[in-house]
């Protein structure tokens, strides 16, 4: 059957040293050994994004990735995300404009728009409507038809913007 | 009745102080799910729960000729291996027929597959195990001899006395049929100036929900009870089919709904796989989990759509619609799905085809056939997008044939605004519609003169844009005649208790469920206002039957209209029994005083008199200090069903603007538009929401989403990759405009806006495509999804 490898890794801050199935994948990882459920399995076939994670600070797909290969990696969930404060001003917004509705995506959706706002923070520009659709066409929302995401995540960038300025 | 913005000023017979109604506040309970806290079903753990994997069957169709499992239970973590067989031990099998559809016939079906399997995709045999992975490497020691029979995947032939009956105690694979004839419907045809005839096919699609179903079931053998948390849209509902099936008694079963990764329908129904979930919790005295993967689902979420329309549409030289005749065919599956049946969906197309129209001529024929494929059932907008894609696809059609402008057509059909109450042909009761200043309000909004002055001048540069519309009616606050009347264990009425806690402030209990339409803010809404306290003093609980009034859920976009007026009565009510303890506490008459911000106020000069936090106080822990023999009702309950009026209908009309690469077939979706009424508008954000991801449903419909079968019912692009959804890229910005025709048979006077979006978009993105493409000579596109092989395949490039 299958093997078990050791693994290191730092989840939001935390350092954790775990026994791991070699065929498990990170999503199934931070959800069922360290319940950490905001980060959300939609499809298992990197489709989707529900499952949309930080490691070393690029965006993966958690069902894409093997929590084996993760030995050493400083890993990011939605609940770092949030309690660090860093996505405050994003959540707010999808709050305030409704850019959620079951809520499903949202963690996968804010993970990867953020990515977006910090690109377009070292380039010290604003994406447009365009660039935003762009950017989080890896994650799928059924429920809102994604106007009003690219509303929240437009009007973030701008105050950002405004703010840096 | 007027015209609204996005964000309409409070409305006069609902403003009160304290009104929330007609405001777009955000929903309070949002930020526990941007954090990731929210708890979805599959976040579910239970002590001692184990896990189920479902192994499938791999054919349409064939007899199971033995399953050997001795392998599957010696390995590492497995609890157990059941087959059909010996889960129908504890579980009933059932059959989704109601009596109002007259002769609808199905066969028995059962929780997992006994003898014969009837799809592909229909499960066989389950293992429960301490891991879903060590449950599903078990199945693939479980051994299976099928014997494959004939599949019946054609729905063109299914009927034809060569082709096999699925099920042989049936007859034939007639599951449903109805026919209707109104009017004088030859001689319109004969009379008629014009007529126009096309075939309209909308694909086999699903609602491919971001959360698959997931359900976990607990039975408790020392109380006796079953405890399921189940991602579902009517917990009451699957309280009586759970308690019925299992034979126990409701009192025996508690359905929690927690958050639910969307639904849009495809959560309202009995699935095979949860049933035996729950079957096999009562069974191995344990929690059970069972959670779809995506690859599942495809195969197992309910389809739907799948009909085949021959269309006619006669009219005169001025315009005016002179009949409408369809044939519907739709293939459902092999199995009418519980409890709501498969039969309503083309029972819907025959009544909403020619709906928004004022034509007292009308035949339709439907029929329903049984089939080896996944089954089909009730899917966001029932019926609408294809009524509405048949309807208005033929009269944007006559209007190119007779050469008259598609809104003009439009105008000289639609009902008259001033004359309802009126009838369709098809005998749906309309209470009050505004067909013609939705559309006066589209065209000022898309400037329609504008855009038309701009398409001429591209097409004169080789650009090939397109404008189409569709007007349409909804379906909403449904009354028992949907369900109730037909012999189903669904309720139409809901019900609201409110309470004021010891701080003074407020609890609501609804039986409506939350899958993120915001209804849970609607309910807040409706109870701050009619009872008089900030919204941020209400905690709302809904998805709950051992907590929460009997009601039938969040479906037919019944939840604002229906919920929502059982918690503004609730409201009202409750502030009547806290006024009264004020009265007796100020020694005022309650009739002289209000509740305003949450405090008790004199009601002519809005004095202050009293806190509810006091009130409270004094009514909880000091009641000896009120009036001898007075008695403090704090907590207060309503319920509300439609009377009335047997479904309180909407109507609408879309507008979009798109343009084709005739080289690529590509559409670009440039600009999409809705007015729609639903009546009072309770929150325009939400309601505006609902709209948009409305339409993009119906645009997935329209240009991506197809379950692709071949002839031996194998599905072929069950997976993400292969199935196209709408992503944000393809996606445009969506206007919404409103009318407001609030329904007198409410105090609230709102109907639904759920499913307004999805019914007209994919018949409006339809005519821009056949508009764009009209001057190239390139023939109707009517066969769904208009991907870009058919497209050119209309401009005979390929």
């Amino acid at each position: 059957m299958s093997m078990d490898v050791d693994i290191t890794i730092t989840v939001n801050g935390e350092r954790i040293t775990e026994r791991v199935e070699a065929r498990k994948t990170l999503v199934d990882f931070v959800r069922d050994d360290l319940g950490l459920t905001g980060s959300h399995v939609g499809c298992e076939h990197g489709v989707c994004g529900a499952c949309t994670m930080r490691v070393d600070g690029v965006i993966v797909r958690g069902c894409l990735m093997l929590a084996a290969q993760c030995d050493g990696a400083k890993v990011e969930t939605i609940e770092g995300l949030s309690d660090s404060g860093e996505l405050a001003d994003l959540q707010a917004a999808f709050e305030q404009r409704n850019a959620l509705q079951c809520g499903y995506c949202t963690p996968g959706m804010l993970t990867a728009a953020q990515e977006l706002l910090n690109q377009a923070k070292a380039k010290q520009s604003v994406p447009s409507r365009d660039e935003i659709r762009e950017h989080i066409s890896g994650n799928y929302c059924r429920c809102t038809g994604y106007h009003a995401i690219v509303d929240a995540v437009e009007s973030v960038a701008k105050a950002r913007a405004g703010a840096k300025s | 009745m007027k015209i609204t913005a996005d964000s309409p000023p409070v409305l006069s017979i609902l403003d009160r102080p304290n009104s929330y109604i007609g405001r777009a506040v955000p929903r309070p309970n949002l930020q526990r799910l941007t954090q990731g806290r929210g708890q979805y079903i599959s976040d579910v753990t239970l002590p001692r729960m184990a896990h189920v994997a479902y192994l499938r069957s791999p054919h349409a169709h064939a007899r199971i000729v033995s399953i050997s499992t001795e392998a599957a239970k010696n390995a590492p973590g497995v609890v157990a291996v059941v087959t059909g067989a010996e889960l129908a031990k504890v579980m009933t099998p059932w059959v989704g027929v109601l009596t109002h559809l007259k002769g609808i016939k199905s066969a028995p079906q059962s929780p997992i597959a006994v003898e014969r399997a009837c799809w592909q995709g229909e499960a066989v045999c389950a293992v429960v195990a301490r891991t879903r992975a060590q449950a599903e490497d078990a199945c693939e020691l479980i051994d299976i001899v099928y014997e494959e029979l004939p599949a019946v995947t054609n729905p063109e032939t299914a009927l034809d006395a060569g082709t096999p009956v699925i099920h042989a105690s049936l007859g034939d694979n007639l599951c449903f049929e109805r026919k209707l004839d109104v009017g004088e419907v030859d001689k319109a045809f004969a009379n008629s100036d014009a007529v126009v005839e096309a075939t309209f096919v909308t694909g086999r699609h699903t609602g491919v929900c971001t959360e698959p179903r997931a359900v976990v079931a607990d039975w408790n053998e020392g109380e006796q009870r079953m405890t399921v948390y189940h991602a579902t849209q009517a917990p009451h509902m699957m309280q009586n089919l759970f308690a019925k099936h299992l034979d126990l008694s409701e009192s025996q079963v508690r359905v929690l709904t927690k958050d639910v990764g969307g639904s849009f329908g495809i959560k309202v129904h009995t699935y095979a796989d949860e049933m035996a979930t729950v079957a096999l919790s009562k069974l191995l005295k344990r929690p059970v989990k069972f959670v779809a993967d995506r690859i599942e689902s495809f195969v197992t979420d309910i389809h739907a759509r799948d009909h085949r329309i021959k269309g006619k549409i006669g009219v005169s030289k001025d315009g005016i619609i002179t009949a409408f005749e369809i044939d519907d065919l739709t293939g459902i599956g092999p199995y009418s799905v519980y409890p709501r049946t498969s039969g309503i969906e083309a029972n819907q197309v025959v009544n909403l085809t020619g709906g928004p129209y004022n034509c007292p001529n009308y035949r339709a024929q439907a029929r329903v056939v049984f089939q080896n494929k996944n089954v089909m059932c009730q899917y966001r907008a029932v019926g609408h997008p294809i009524a509405v894609a048949v309807t208005e696809g033929l009269v944007e059609l006559a209007a190119a044939k007779i050469g008259m402008d598609p809104l003009e057509i439009r105008r000289r059909n639609l009902f008259p605004d001033d004359g309802y109450p009126a009838q369709t042909a098809s005998g749906l009761k309309l209470e009050q519609l505004s067909h013609h200043e939705a559309l006066a309000h589209l065209d000022t909004m898309i400037d329609y003169a504008g855009l038309r002055a701009e398409q001429k001048k591209l097409r004169d540069k080789g650009i090939y844009r397109g404008i189409g519309f569709a007007s349409f009616i909804e379906v909403t606050n449904p009354s028992a005649a949907f369900y109730g009347v037909g012999g189903a264990k669904i309720t139409s009425q809901d019900g609201a208790t409110v309470k004021l806690d010891a701080q003074g402030a407020i609890t609501i209990h609804s039986g409506v469920t939350e899958q993120g339409q915001g209804a849970e803010a609607v309910l807040a809404q409706c109870v701050a206002s009619s009872f008089g306290v900030s919204m941020d003093r209400v905690r709302v609980v809904t998805g709950d039957t051992d907590n929460t009034p009997y009601g039938g859920g969040t479906w037919a976009s019944r939840a604002a209209g229906i919920g929502g007026e059982a918690a503004w009565q609730a409201g009202k009510a409750l502030r009547g029994n806290v006024l009264a303890v004020a009265g007796a506490m100020l020694q005022a008459k309650p009739e002289d005083l209000d509740i305003r911000n949450g405090i008790v106020v004199d009601k002519t000069t809005g004095a202050e008199r009293l806190g509810l936090d006091e009130l409270a106080r004094v009514a909880y822990f000091r009641p000896d200090t009120l009036p001898p023999g007075f008695q403090a009702e704090l907590m207060a309950t309503r319920h509300y069903v439609p009377r009335a009026w047997p479904f309180a209908f909407t109507n609408g009309i879309q507008a979009s603007y798109l343009e084709v690469d005739t080289d690529t077939g590509f559409v670009k979706l440039l600009r999409h538009w809705c007015v729609e009424d639903c009546g009072t508008i309770i929150n325009p954000q939400l309601v505006n929401e609902q709209i948009r991801g409305g339409v993009v449903q119906g645009i997935g419909a329209a240009l991506f989403e197809q379950c692709l079968y071949d002839e031996r019912g194998q599905m072929l692009n069950g997976n993400m990759a292969d199935y196209l959804v709408p992503m944000a890229v393809e996606m445009p910005d969506i206007d919404c405009g409103h009318v407001v025709s609030p329904t007198a048979d409410s105090e609230l006077g709102a109907k639904g806006a759920g499913e307004a979006g999805t019914a007209g978009a994919p018949a409006c993105i339809m005519n821009a495509i056949n508009d764009a493409l009209r001057p190239l000579g390139a023939q109707p596109l009517t066969d769904m999804p208009f991907t870009p092989g058919k497209i050119l395949a209309a401009l005979g490039k390929i």
